[in-house]
């Protein structure tokens, strides 16, 4: 089945598909992310260094995730939107910028509450952390500018810019364990070898990357119809939905 | 199940602080952007509701 791409590239299209998708999505996050908090906080042992302290880990690895994959979708969507000036791109990377900066800031804090206990500092001007702080910043510079300049379609693509441009750092912060010699440790999972984790570690962390994957695609849904009835409210389709004009569907 | 009583599963080995203030800003991140979104999709639907009735 080819999915068509373009017919959902129509903000009519896609608003119809994302409000039938997000409720599921939602049932998705809520569900996974119970199984992973049972795995994390119910079946997996303790670590051998450190104690229980490490379960911070089932927050911490995958909200930092979803703040570079998510910075990484707006830079894609960008993209699309500069080469092939569509009115959903915009749109699509202005609902994903409020989630990936709460991602951003909760790497930066669930980090702040792992190294105190385990480093003896809260912070530290680290490769891995001050690049992540960059990203974080990335997002509010994201956010500021777009909502400053008051013709949407010009704040799209300022917007797109620096969503293109900041995305260098995504790999930044991904490579900054090798690339520097860093109090951050490297990754326990890569995509090039077996995971260096105890089974039931990593399923409870897969298993909240995967429940973050859903709220993340959940919400960006949930949002992006606002941002749609908002900006197409004078067309006549949004006109004839049932919950604007009160008709019974 | 690898606790043997609630008061040891909320001291997380001495780590509570650090594990729950982890776990509690999350969620409580997460409660407070799905409100903003809600609230968000509440004034668009009025907006265009407004512009459905000025039209009519």
């Amino acid at each position: 089945m080819a999915i068509r791409w373009f017919y959902y590239a129509a903000p009519q299209n896609f608003y119809a598909l994302a409000t039938r998708l997000w409720p599921w999505l939602a049932a998705l996050a809520v569900a996974l992310g119970l199984a992973g908090l049972w795995v994390g906080f119910a079946l997996a042992p303790e670590d051998a260094q450190q104690g229980e302290g490490y379960r911070i880990i089932f927050v911490h690895v995958p909200v930092s995730w979803m703040s570079m994959i998510i910075y990484l979708a707006m830079a894609f969507w960008s993209i699309l939107g500069l080469t092939f000036n569509t009115r959903l791109s915009g749109m699509m990377t202005r609902a994903l910028a409020p989630t990936g900066a709460m991602f951003a800031f909760l790497s930066l804090w669930t980090g702040a509450l792992w190294g105190k206990p385990m480093w003896g500092t809260w912070w530290v001007w680290d490769a891995r952390l001050t690049s992540e702080l960059i990203l974080f910043f990335l997002y509010l510079g994201y956010i500021a500018l777009t909502s400053a300049i008051d013709d949407v379609r010009r704040a799209d693509r300022a917007g797109a810019l620096i969503a293109i441009v900041g995305a260098i750092n995504v790999p930044i912060i991904y490579f900054s364990v090798k690339w520097w010699n860093t109090l951050h440790q490297g990754a326990s999972v890569s995509l090039t070898r077996s995971p260096s984790m105890a089974q039931l570690m990593l399923w409870g962390m897969l298993l909240m990357a995967l429940s973050f994957w859903a709220y993340t695609l959940a919400i960006v849904c949930y949002r992006v119809r606002s941002l749609i009835l908002e900006r197409e409210r004078f067309t006549a389709w949004v006109q004839a939905l049932p919950e604007v004009s009160g008709a019974k569907p | 199940m690898r606790w043997e009583s609630w008061s040891q599963f909320w001291d997380m080995g001495g780590y509570g602080l650090y594990v729950w203030g982890s776990m509690a800003v999350t969620a409580l991140c997460m409660g407070f952007e799905v409100w903003l979104a809600r609230q968000a999709q509440r004034q668009a639907l009025a907006l265009a509701q407004t512009e459905a009735e000025e039209l009519s």
